[in-house]
């Protein structure tokens, strides 16, 4: 065979490969999507489940999911940034740091179940949190930590040493360097790489059941002070995500409509994520334009 | 003769096992232009960089000898990195502007420091971009990106954002090497404008760079000082023969 035959057969069946993964991806997002999207309106995204009817929303699943998301972050962002600033601009190459990175490394490929257990035993239990948001936060970070730390670390290493080599060259110390040159920089990079954990996050079941609980408590929107159990706000509440939502619709749920249900949910959370991902993208794109020539 | 600004002593530096500079004794004076020169792996951009200290960022590298700036040790344990680097400045050979406006990588180092004043910020830009002859080209879009420039136009605002910061000696590791020949010799008429006013340490590879605008030339080898005096003695009538034919071109 000569090698351009060979070249041909390589390139067709890379083709081939690709298009298979597009096409599985487009068959699954669109049997959601078309399965789903009929279900939404208005009254669907915002109205309380129902245990028992026809009828119910997944309103307070929604604001659940969310409000998780940003305390999962708030917790985990500065850790992971600190960590990552530690590790790739700061520690030398020993067995401390070698030691750090395999953690990490192991961290992030712990099953999301064992995270759950793990939170479950510890923050709710020892820790007597409770089925709690809260709880559910942490173990979200614990589940979150090792990937957006990775990603930063990833992030600050796109940056050329030179860069660092003219901070440190104009008189400015490492600090400086790091703060006023290296991450404003690598914003637009870090930030990427915080939406796309967020969707992760956002679609985090398994490590949330035994944390943040599978009930759903009645919220009312216009009490914000969090130390009312109903409020919105409360940390200490249980709280079902979407994503565990549609686990348990599926798994024990009784209303009539359980199955459309399930498949709205599931739409507003790929939507949900897809949004994530384009954000992303775009503010990615917009921050390094507007950072780099301000 | 003026007075002696930077001093060397014995400098040896190892990167590891390996002795990169084997014992150098080189002196500047204040003001003017030296160049250094010599073969590739010959230690002349090593040796720039421990006159600001650039190579603390390597790991595994050990330095003995003494190398003084007026008269202060930059090795002694009480030595203040990012004091030093504001007096002795560095110009690398990629032109690293950082990924902001023109306007802010002037006056990055000055703003960092605390200055707040936009009248006296102002005119440091002016000033700095107009030593680094770079100001009629950019000074109708200072707050654009530095990045849009071109090689020559980023290298002259590096330039202008290490004189931003008042420096006595600006080192220069090989500023033109990855320019075009419109934009270097821009680049060494700037240098010339500046001989006056600053103490100028430049390492080329480009002899006839050299040979243009330094008063003084050093030759490398093989981490070793071979010959320093002036240039035009360098290139007309030098000492050693490892220099005469390495200015002939016979190696290198």
């Amino acid at each position: 065979m000569n090698p351009k035959t060979q070249n041909k057969i390589a390139i067709g069946t890379l083709y081939g490969v690709a298009g298979l993964v597009v096409l599985i991806l487009l068959a699954l997002l669109g049997y959601i999507l078309v399965s789903g999207l009929p279900q939404l309106s208005w009254h669907f995204l915002t109205a309380p489940a129902k245990a028992f009817l026809k009828g119910g929303g997944v309103g307070v699943q929604l604001y659940n999911s969310f409000y998780l998301l940003i305390l999962a972050m708030l917790i985990s962002f500065p850790i992971a940034l600190g960590a990552a600033i530690y590790l790739y601009e700061y520690a030398r190459d020993n067995w401390v740091t070698t030691t750090i990175r395999t953690a990490i490394e192991i961290l992030s490929s712990l099953p999301s179940v064992v995270v759950g257990l793990f939170g479950f035993l510890f923050f709710v239990v020892k820790l007597r949190l409770g089925f709690s948001i809260l709880s559910g936060a942490f173990a979200l970070t614990f589940f979150n930590l090792p990937l957006l730390t990775r990603s930063i670390e990833d992030s600050l290493r796109t940056i050329d040493l030179s860069q660092r080599e003219g901070g440190l060259a104009l008189g400015l110390s490492r600090w400086e360097t790091i703060t006023r040159v290296i991450l404003p920089a690598a914003v637009p990079s870090i930030l990427t790489g915080v939406i796309l954990s967020a969707g992760r996050v956002f679609g985090e079941a398994a490590a949330l059941i035994y944390t943040a609980g599978q009930s759903a408590p009645a919220l009312d929107f216009t009490d914000w002070n969090p130390f009312n159990i109903s409020s919105p706000l409360n940390p200490m509440r249980p709280a079902e995500t979407l994503a565990v939502h549609i686990w348990k619709i599926n798994s024990e749920g009784i209303m009539p409509d359980a199955k459309a249900i399930s498949s709205g949910s599931s739409a507003v959370l790929v939507l949900a994520i897809l949004i994530f991902n384009f954000a992303a993208r775009y503010l990615g794109k917009r921050l390094y334009k507007r950072l780099t020539s301000a | 003769m003026s007075e002696e600004i930077l001093t060397t002593q014995d400098l040896h530096l190892y990167y590891g096992e390996k002795e990169a500079l084997k014992g150098i004794n080189l002196n500047f004076t204040d003001k003017g232009i030296t160049a250094l020169i010599g073969p590739s792996g010959c230690g002349k951009s090593t040796y720039l960089r421990t006159l600001n200290r650039m190579n603390d960022l390597i790991p595994n590298v050990t330095i003995t000898g003494t190398i003084k700036f007026k008269g202060q040790d930059l090795y002694a344990p009480s030595a203040d990195t990012v004091q030093i680097r504001k007096e002795i400045g560095m110009v690398f050979q990629q032109p690293n502007p950082f990924p902001f406006s023109i306007y802010d990588n002037v006056i990055y180092g000055l703003r960092i420091a605390g200055e707040k004043d936009k009248e006296k910020l102002d005119a440091v830009v002016e000033k700095s971009l107009r030593q680094a002859a770079v100001w009629d080209e950019v000074k109708d879009h200072l707050h654009e990106s530095a990045l849009a420039l071109s090689g020559g136009q980023q290298q002259r605002v590096c330039i202008a954002r290490v004189l931003a910061v008042s420096p006595e000696i600006i080192l220069l590791d090989e500023p033109t090497s990855a320019l075009d020949p419109v934009s270097s010799s821009q680049i060494e008429a700037t240098l010339l404008n500046l001989r006056h006013d600053y103490t100028i340490i430049i390492v080329t590879h480009n002899l006839q760079q050299a040979s243009r605008i330094a008063d003084r030339t050093a030759f490398f080898m093989n981490g070793e000082l071979i010959e320093v005096d002036q240039t035009k003695n360098i290139f007309m009538n030098p000492a050693q023969k490892q220099t005469e034919d390495y200015i002939s071109g016979r190696f290198g």
